[in-house]
């Protein structure tokens, strides 16, 4: 198989397998936790549920100052490299053209050089939350094999895109195809794992939020 | 409670599962910052008290029967089964180490709310036979004797008397139609007599018509503490039958934080049907007098006074700005601790912490999260609204030889009334 077979395999039937599994196995997941529902609440209520609820899915993108202090690490890496992966992702003018091929819709993209600089901070700040998920106590002890599978397959798609930009793997076919690949195998993941809470996090913060909310708590 | 068994304590978690766990256990990333928002893991650097980690025997079984992927892995024979050693084990994270303060369900940035799973855990633990002993102790008095201290009617009726003499005021007793039925916890009643003789000064003065039901005196519900649907559905129906025959409108519950989220938020659910009258906590009473302009005081405290939010009364049900417009009314000199209302830290005490003599030692630990933002802000006396936290302050205070009082705020309003005139006094000026 040559560097050029590889892309076009990667491109072609893995992408559309990678999307199928994807799509799928995310809304099987959703099914799984709406079907349970909620039980009806008889106590009296405060406040309202929808409004606190959307609130609370914007306010944890924003630690009370309390946390930010215990765990200033945690706040800012955690926010430069979620950033970082979703400017790379949605930004990269390839991925938006990707993307607009496949469903039509666009908007504008940063420049090469700006997503560079992104891509290239991320890949230190992911690395950053290994070393202290390795050595910080408390994620240490709750860290299972599935937090680094899902470390790796997040580190994974940003650093061959890095290495394809940088044509650092030759030829390039093969890089790219690299690159696809690894995106790939973060969408066939992602449902299976905890990288889900890319989508359940917005149901679990609006369910936080309602349940305060109703008490009449902005939590 | 009838027999316990693994498979009964699996059933009850069943039965918890519920939207909200899903999109939860979905979702946490191991992030571990919930642990930064615990006073029991902040306080003792254990990680095994991470707040999520607490919650794994229930994560397991979420995982293994409601997510294909999960159903696939046991299929496979993969994957850890819950076990009663499991339960066991965690026995002492769930209830020693967790005082369902719902600080960390402030904090996680994926909006787990954990407090709501821990309550929910609970419901397996005791089902497994696997509650602590203190709790279910506690359980037992309040089933068998109404109070979960064993405490009896003929004792409150002594200090009912004392009450009398002391203020020259009636206690009512079973008036019917009143509007407010007044309900106690044994621990105040025991602890904190005045808190008895501050509420009949204070509603004498602002007119209110209340009541004490002979029938249920008791606001606490230890089944909610321990975690059983069944129990606490027994002691909220004595409360809203004694409501009901004595034909209220409303239901003060008393300075306790618990109290108030058992009757408030959990009773209506434990007997499947909404309430035909109001709850409301003490403080929330108050204050409505206050801003109605039925309170009239004079005077203020002049020392240095700091307040300490009982989580089930701030984080939990919303009441914080009502503590503070009391506040306002009597004291001068009032400085909020830095982490206050919703983000308050737990005095260490609640959610039958208290009750479970194995986790003194615990208890004792998460209060210096409390102490250390006290010695911050340097009062000279602390003041509070639930007796638990109260006798909690007290004594971690005096463990670490501070010297500061703990003061129930409803006496330091009763502390400052202005005297009203008496009806007959009025009429005999009138008459004069
Ligand atoms: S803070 Fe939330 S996401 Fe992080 S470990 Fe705790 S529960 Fe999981
Ligand atoms: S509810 Fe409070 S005590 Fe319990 S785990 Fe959460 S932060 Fe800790």
């Amino acid at each position: 198989m040559t560097s050029m077979d590889f892309l076009l395999l990667t491109k072609g039937p893995l992408f559309q397998i990678a999307i199928a599994i994807f799509a799928l196995g995310m809304l099987v997941r959703l099914v799984e936790i709406f079907a349970l529902g909620r039980p009806h609440n008889y106590a009296a209520a405060r406040g309202g549920q929808l409004i606190p609820g959307l609130k609370t899915v914007y306010k944890r993108f924003n630690p009370d100052p309390g946390t930010f202090k215990r765990a200033p690490f945690d706040v800012i890496v955690g926010i430069i490299w979620h950033i970082g992966f979703v400017v790379a992702l949605l930004l990269f003018i390839p991925h938006i053209e990707l993307i607009k091929s496949m469903f039509g819709v666009t908007w504008p993209g940063l420049p090469n050089p700006v997503v560079d600089a992104v891509t290239a901070i991320t890949l230190f700040a992911l690395l950053a939350t290994l070393i202290h998920r390795l050595t910080h106590p408390v994620k240490k002890f709750l860290s299972t094999p599935e937090d680094y599978l899902i470390w790796t397959v997040t580190f994974l798609p940003v650093l061959t895109g890095y290495l394809a930009y940088h044509r650092l793997i030759n030829p390039y076919p093969l890089a790219l195809g690299l690159h696809i690949l690894a995106a790939e195998i973060f969408l066939i993941v992602l449902p299976f794992t905890k990288l889900t809470h890319i989508f359940t996090a917005f149901v679990a913060r609006w369910y936080n939020g309602a349940i305060f909310g109703r008490k009449g708590v902005q939590s | 409670m009838t027999e316990f068994s693994l498979e009964r304590g699996l059933n009850a978690l069943r039965e918890e599962m519920d939207a909200p766990v899903a999109s939860f256990f979905s979702s946490c990333v191991h992030c571990g910052l919930c642990a930064t928002a615990c006073p029991f893991y902040v306080e003792t650097g254990d990680p095994k008290y991470t707040p999520i980690h607490k919650l794994e025997p229930m994560r397991l079984l979420w995982e293994q029967e409601y997510t294909l992927w999960g159903k696939l892995k046991s299929k496979l024979g993969l994957g850890k089964q819950v076990t009663d050693e499991m339960l066991e084990e965690w026995e002492p994270l769930l209830y020693d180490s967790c005082s369902m303060c719902g600080r960390c369900s402030m904090v996680c940035p994926v909006g787990n709310d954990i407090h709501y799973m821990i309550r929910k855990a609970r419901e397996g633990m005791v089902a497994s036979g696997h509650a602590p002993e203190g709790l279910i102790a506690a359980s037992v008095r309040a089933v068998n004797t109404g109070s979960p201290m064993g405490l009896q009617w003929k004792t409150l009726d002594v200090q009912i008397k004392h009450v009398e003499t002391a203020t020259d005021l009636e206690v009512p007793i079973d008036k019917q139609g009143a509007d407010y039925l007044v309900l106690l916890s044994s621990m105040e009643i025991i602890n904190f007599p005045e808190y008895l003789e501050a509420i009949t000064k204070i509603f004498d003065h602002a007119g209110v018509s209340w009541t004490l039901s002979q029938q249920c005196f008791e606001a606490t519900n230890a089944g909610i503490q321990i975690g059983s649907k069944d129990i606490a559905a027994t002691l909220v129906q004595r409360v809203v039958d004694a409501a009901e025959s004595l034909g209220v409108k409303n239901v003060i519950s008393p300075e306790c934080g618990h109290a108030y989220t058992a009757i408030r938020w959990e009773g209506p659910n434990a007997i499947k049907r909404a309430y035909p009258f109001k709850v409301f906590h003490i403080i929330e009473v108050l204050d409505q007098l206050r801003a109605a302009g039925r309170i009239k005081t004079e005077g203020k405290e002049m020392d240095r006074l700091s307040m300490h939010d009982p989580c089930n009364l701030a984080r939990k049900s919303g009441v914080i700005q009502q503590q503070r417009s009391l506040m306002d009314l009597v004291a001068d000199n009032f400085v909020d601790l830095e982490e206050h209302g919703k983000f308050q830290w737990c005095c260490g005490a609640g959610g039958g912490v208290s009750s479970n003599e194995r986790a003194e030692e615990l208890k004792m630990a998460a209060f210096k999260r409390k102490k250390a933002q006290i010695e911050q802000v340097e009062p000279e006396r602390m003041v509070t609204m639930c007796a638990t936290c109260r006798t909690q302050l007290e004594e971690g205070l005096e463990e670490f030889n501070m010297d500061i009082p703990v003061v129930g705020l409803t006496e330091m309003i009763a502390d400052h009334l202005v005297e009203r005139d008496k009806p007959d006094d009025a009429a005999a000026k009138a008459g004069g």
